[in-house]
């Protein structure tokens, strides 16, 4: 059998191969490993049921971190360099540890490959390359620890996904010490707007029929995206009326020392209340600290995936798109249609559609895990702040 | 009443529960004063009731509204079992009439530091408060203050038996005439005086002076306090509705949602429930900013009280350096030399020597004059001593009074505060709950 020793564990192990979604290419696996037997057989294979999951099984292999960002100066540009250090377990891995440095671009490259090699699958967002308002200086501090944070969740996130994480691609970012060499091999620039330009002629034909199941799934998708946006501004307006209401706390607290002074019984209940007033002052800091440290990152990592969504459901919508087309060309026998072809595409439609249902129930999962701990983690903080506060208030009388 | 004690906060630090209306901490002052127990407070109960609007016409014959304040006034009795209280008598008082009372004790009374009037006009708003003196929260704050001054009034151990006061409280139609009749108007204009002038006088009392300073800089303080109070109320205000705007877009998005739905749908109910709070809890704040408004105004009448005696020092000093005058002017006329220039010294040095006759007439004059000045120096006098021995005690009284009730207030503060906190906790509890069911 063609089929090397490594990809018949990962078959027992009920994970998909990286070689049936490198059917979407009709060449070579995308990634560089050598071709399977029969691809339906093994796309019937992939289950991820989830009864029958064994916590072993999901195990993390991976330990990754991002930090140290470090700037660094040409003569042409200044960027910052990330330390990006990985443990692992992995067999396909000759060492246990790396350590490697990395730069925004590098990220976006990893990513774009990822998501050329596995079109309709849920690729992680990276932070945004620049953000426009309220930011005068691309490299201030606030944004580049934000930046890392994002990074080192998106590097997680990869190495969690099932199919993601075995992609020839993520092992080349985190070991090879100069990454360069490997981001000018693949498909390069002209594949990429061969594709483009097929989405466009494709879109300009339409879809036939959508089936229900993507239907339901991208009016899902508009509707959350919408939701999840309108959380996050309602997040950062809260912020803005905490951080406006910290500033006139800031002045009352002073006031009852100021009159302290001027009385003598009165002094200590008073003094007692300007106390009070700081602690509460202080306790509002941490809570501002934590919604824009917590909350806001996650609700925006989402309002991301929203978008991500969007493209996988075009990129699903194309690749049906196209079989339609070349079906249709072969159905009124113009341009002497390749049959195979057509039977290929409809696999590559067939692939693309179970690899989407079965990263969106993924997908979902972890967005109510991430959600539902980030917004937890805001009510026990807001419980912590009264809490606090009532416990000065009792002690200052 | 409220013992100023944490482990009965439970009970006492309620919201929402309408049988406690908002004058809770109000009341804990008033009982004080009730248990203060005047002769007057002993046999007579006073509320002010309620307030109504009314129109008619002005004195430039034009319609105007205003409110009136119903003021019922019920004799102390033990009620026999079963039996019922007796009906109150009631009259209705416009603000005006109040501010006439409150004028005619400060004229009337000089020495004793008058219990303030609530404010004319609200002051110190935050945005929602209303600035209106028609809207009805305002109109209900001030019936309560309105009570609170004439309660104050009738626990002063020297105010409560003014007979002014009791017709005030009793005698609906007749009291203006009987006020005007006291002519107290006439001492007004020394009282404006008193406030207004600028003199200077050459040896303060320094416990005077010392409290004149205390007076004006509690005045800025507070003034101060009311107004960082006022806009650290309307940011919690924001903060609070903003959280409303979750419980919009967590209903929206649960709509969506399978697993998700119910969880979000009901976090989205605890923040409206947040948000709402706000009201309430802003509601209970707005006495305690009336209790420190309460001795806001307190500092104008200790103010007054310290200039009324600087214009007696004043004028005992003007009157004595008079009398110190004349007795030089008549030991220059006995021994003929001219130490202090005066007209009539240079005149007769210019126009000649007047005869012995007139010389002895002029000191026979100014012996007379002396006589008098003396008398009113002593007059004098013992009136400022009076004043300061009165005045004082009556400041003792004040500063007592003032610690108390101040320090009530900030515990009542403090416990409005743990009962917010409370909520919070509750709410956010909630909350979490709702989301770890997502």
């Amino acid at each position: 059998s063609s089929i090397p020793t490594k990809e018949r564990t990962l078959l027992n192990k009920r994970v998909p191969v990286l070689g049936v979604f490198s059917l979407v290419q009709n060449t070579s696996l995308a990634d560089g490993g050598p071709m399977p037997n029969s691809p339906s057989s093994l796309v019937n294979q992939y289950r991820l049921e989830e009864e029958e999951e064994q916590p072993g099984a999901d195990a993390k292999d991976f330990f990754i971190t991002v930090d140290n960002p470090e700037s660094h100066v040409t003569a042409i540009e200044t960027f910052i360099m990330y330390r990006v250090v990985t443990k692992t377990t992995r067999s396909e891995f000759d060492s246990s540890e790396y350590e490697v440095r990395r730069r925004y671009q590098d990220f976006l490259w990893l990513r774009g490959r990822l998501e050329e090699s596995h079109p309709t699958l849920i690729v992680h967002p990276l932070p945004e390359k620049f953000v426009m308002k309220g930011m005068v200086e691309r490299f201030n501090d606030g944004f580049i620890e934000t930046r890392r944070k994002a990074l080192h969740r998106f590097l997680n996130k990869i190495s969690e996904h099932p199919v993601l994480s075995y992609s020839q691609h993520f092992k080349v970012f985190l070991t090879a010490q100069e990454l360069t060499s490997h981001r000018k091999q693949g498909p390069g620039f002209l594949s990429r707007m061969g594709e483009t330009v097929r989405a466009v002629a494709n879109s300009v034909r339409g879809l036939r029929s959508r089936p229900e199941e993507f239907s339901v799934m991208q009016e899902y998708v508009d509707h959350f995206s919408t939701k999840i946006c309108s959380v996050d501004k309602v997040t950062q307006r809260i912020i803005k009326e905490q951080r406006e209401y910290l500033d006139e706390l800031r002045q009352y607290g002073p006031t009852y020392t100021q009159w302290a002074e001027l009385e003598e019984d009165l002094a200590e209940p008073l003094k007692g209340v300007a106390d009070c007033v700081e602690r509460c002052s202080q306790e509002t800091e941490e809570q501002i600290q934590q919604l824009s440290e917590v909350l806001v990152p996650a609700l925006h990592e989402y309002v991301l995936c929203a978008e991500t969504l969007k493209a996988v459901m075009r990129r699903r919508d194309n690749i049906q798109a196209e079989f339609e087309a070349k079906n249709e060309a072969l159905a009124s026998r113009k341009a002497d249609q390749d049959a195979e072809e057509v039977d290929g595409l409809a696999e590559r439609v067939e692939v693309a559609n179970t690899t989407l249902k079965e990263d969106w129930s993924r997908w979902q999962k972890a967005m109510r895990t991430d959600l539902r701990s980030a917004l937890i983690s805001t009510t026990e903080k807001n419980v912590d702040y009264y809490e606090k506060v009532s416990l000065a208030m009792v002690c200052s009388q | 009443m409220m013992m100023a004690d944490s482990g009965s906060s439970e009970e006492v630090a309620v919201i929402g529960n309408t049988d406690i209306t908002s004058t809770e901490s109000e009341n804990n002052i008033i009982n004080t004063m009730v248990e203060r127990g005047t002769a007057l407070l002993k046999k007579m109960e006073i509320n002010v009731a309620e307030a109504e609007k009314r129109t008619g016409k002005n004195t430039v014959n034009m319609q105007e509204t205003y409110t009136v304040y119903l003021i019922e006034t019920r004799p102390v009795e033990a009620v026999p079992e079963g039996g019922t209280p007796a009906a109150p008598d009631m009259l209705w008082r416009r603000y005006s009439e109040f501010e006439l009372l409150r004028t005619y004790l400060l004229v009337t009374y000089p020495f004793i530091v008058i219990p303030p009037l609530p404010e004319k006009r609200a002051e110190f708003v935050w945005h929602k408060l209303s600035a209106d003196n028609l809207d009805p929260d305002f109109v209900e704050r001030r019936r309560v203050g309105l009570e609170n001054f004439l309660l104050r009034v009738a626990s002063h151990p020297l105010l409560s038996n003014d007979k002014i006061f009791f017709l005030f409280l009793t005698e609906e139609k007749g009291w203006r005439d009987a006020v005007l009749e006291t002519g107290f108007q006439d001492k007004v204009d020394s009282r404006l005086k008193s406030l207004s002038a600028m003199f200077r006088v050459k040896n303060p009392d320094k416990r005077f002076t010392a409290l004149k300073q205390y007076s004006d800089e509690l005045n800025a303080v507070i003034s101060q306090l009311l107004r960082v109070r006022a806009k650290v109320a309307d940011r919690l205000y924001g903060v609070y509705k903003v959280h409303g705007n979750y419980g919009r877009v967590f209903s929206e998005w649960s709509a969506i949602e399978k697993e998700m739905g119910d969880g979000l749908q009901s976090a989205g109910h605890h923040m409206d429930t947040y948000a709402a709070s706000i009201d309430d809890i802003l509601e209970e704040e707005e006495h305690y900013a009336d209790q420190l408004k309460e001795y806001l105004f307190y500092t104008d009448a200790v103010r007054s009280v310290c200039k009324k005696h600087e214009l007696l020092q004043y004028e005992l000093e003007m009157v004595a350096q008079d009398l110190a005058y004349k007795k030089q002017q008549r030991e220059e006329l006995a021994t003929g030399t001219v130490r202090v220039f005066s007209l009539k010294g240079m005149t007769s040095k210019l126009f000649g020597q007047e005869s012995q006759e007139q010389r002895e007439s002029r000191l026979a004059a100014l012996e007379q004059s002396i006589q008098e000045g003396e008398e009113t120096v002593k007059e004098k006098n013992a009136e400022c001593q009076e004043f300061v021995r009165t005045a004082w005690k009556d400041i003792e009284r004040f500063k007592e009074q003032k610690d108390q009730d101040l320090r009530e207030a900030l515990i009542s503060y403090a416990i409005m505060q743990i009962s917010m906190c409370k909520k919070g906790i509750q709410v956010w509890s909630n909350a979490k709950e709702c989301f770890n069911k997502m």
